[in-house]
């Protein structure tokens, strides 16, 4: 049996805010699992919605600022290994990008490097990996043995929507045929639904200044998921959560025959399986009530 | 006799812009549709991601008031799936950049309901205007 796992964590602005449920749920069911999540010191923004531009490296610092306090973490032997793990899948997306920019262009790093004088230089160590990335077989099967609340009675559809798997050189998976999510569900016992809404974008940041289009996107990915059997969607962004949860309220105000559907982050699942106390699963945080199905599940 | 396209100099400059801020090489773009087919956008849009490649590579300036640019959410659908390996995405974020440059934001900070401004997650207000503004 392979050690426990110490690994330095980002949490992002969200989970510390809005997705509370996300961060708490993640911790307390990776403890069961002999993963311990040690928050970086200092972080700042993970730079979202990575700059696409050849020369905006401007909004490529902060990134690279939290890459510096993890090599710090690994120069005195407070992490090895030299990682970084995220929840969120948009942190992850925007710090992986920034860091293979960096890394693959001496004179960007050169320029961030110069810009911040104060800090120690970034050396191009780090990997960023998110959570999913340490499901390997162990693990897998650290999780089954605890799943103590089978969820073989639960349809899950797994979303991946775009920071996981797009694009290629940073997703995680493969981006048209991913499973990395199935792995999980079936893991935990509960299954997995086949549906093809499962990487189509939820409309991201438009949910504030052009609503409409994320209400439409997400009336789509759960009428997808309900009529392929799903009775719940679960995700690891908290934006994509909010668009496919929250704003269920603004799809029923347009469709008054919608039939709502809760939406969960996968750690929540993993914290009900594990049989966590309630506090660690943080049902009160999403807002479609997930209770009445894990209750019809007898899951709660 | 085949005909040949010859761009002015106004169109030439254009597509030079975009390119170096892009890193695209666009005049590669076969306009084979399947970045417009696979757009999970493109009924928001008023002229196709395809369309913006074409009316770019010709040096056409008035691809800069159409909506689409705004409209991408740089989701990379079309960006894992062009055969010729262009990244549309980063061609709306030259196109983007273009008029963030001269000061002109897309997004007004009191156009947010109060209601939103309360449930809306951090990540959401960030993202947007990270990307709506210069």
């Amino acid at each position: 049996m392979k050690e426990n796992i110490k690994i330095p964590y980002f949490p992002g602005c969200t989970l510390k805010t809005k997705a509370k449920n996300f961060e708490v749920s993640a911790i307390e069911a990776s403890k069961m699992i002999g993963i311990e999540l040690t928050e970086i010191p200092k972080w700042n923004c993970c730079g979202v919605v990575s700059s696409l531009s050849t020369d905006d490296l401007m909004k490529h610092i902060a990134p690279v600022r939290n890459l510096i306090r993890v090599q710090e973490m690994n120069d005195s032997g407070q992490a090895n290994g030299n990682r970084l793990l995220t929840l969120c899948s948009m942190c992850f997306n925007s710090m992986k990008r920034t860091n293979q920019r960096v890394k693959n262009k001496p004179e960007d790093m050169k320029s961030i490097n110069d810009f911040m004088y104060l800090e120690k230089d970034y050396l191009g160590g780090v990997e960023v990996i998110h959570y999913f990335e340490l499901l390997d077989e162990e693990i897998l099967g650290r999780i089954k043995e605890k799943s103590v609340k089978s969820l073989k009675d639960l349809k899950i559809a797994p979303y991946y929507g775009c920071m996981l798997l797009r694009p290629k050189d940073i997703g995680i998976d493969n981006p048209e045929e991913p499973s990395v999510m199935e792995n999980l569900i079936s893991s935990l016992g509960g299954k997995p639904v086949k549906w093809d809404a499962k990487s189509r974008c939820c409309g991201s940041y438009h949910t504030v200044n052009n609503k409409d289009i994320v209400i439409n996107l997400a009336k789509g990915i759960i009428e997808n998921a309900r009529k392929s059997g799903a009775d719940t969607i679960i995700t690891s962004c908290p934006l994509c959560a909010f668009n496919l949860d929250n704003r269920q309220k603004e799809i029923i105000k347009k469709d008054h025959g919608f039939r709502t559907m809760p939406v969960f982050y996968f750690s929540q699942l993993m914290a009900v399986a594990f049989g966590l106390k309630e506090e660690f699963i943080g049902l009160d945080g999403n807002y479609i009530d997930p209770k009445p199905l894990l209750k019809e599940k007898k899951l709660i | 006799m085949p005909k040949k396209i010859t761009l002015n100099d106004k169109g030439i400059e254009f597509l030079k812009k975009i390119q170096e801020l892009s890193g695209e090489t666009i005049t590669l773009c076969d306009q084979c549709g399947t970045c417009s087919g696979g757009c999970p956008f493109v009924e928001d849009m008023d002229i196709t991601p395809s369309q913006i490649m074409r009316k770019t590579m010709l040096g056409q300036t008035d691809v800069m008031d159409s909506k689409t640019m705004w409209i991408c959410a740089s989701c990379y659908t079309c960006t894992v799936r062009c055969p010729r390996m262009l990244d549309v995405s980063k061609v709306s974020e030259a196109l983007r950049q273009v008029k963030l440059r001269q000061a002109i934001d897309k997004i007004n900070i009191d156009d947010i309901t109060p209601e939103d401004a309360n449930e809306l997650p951090s990540i959401a207000v960030v993202s947007a205007f990270r990307k709506f503004t210069g």
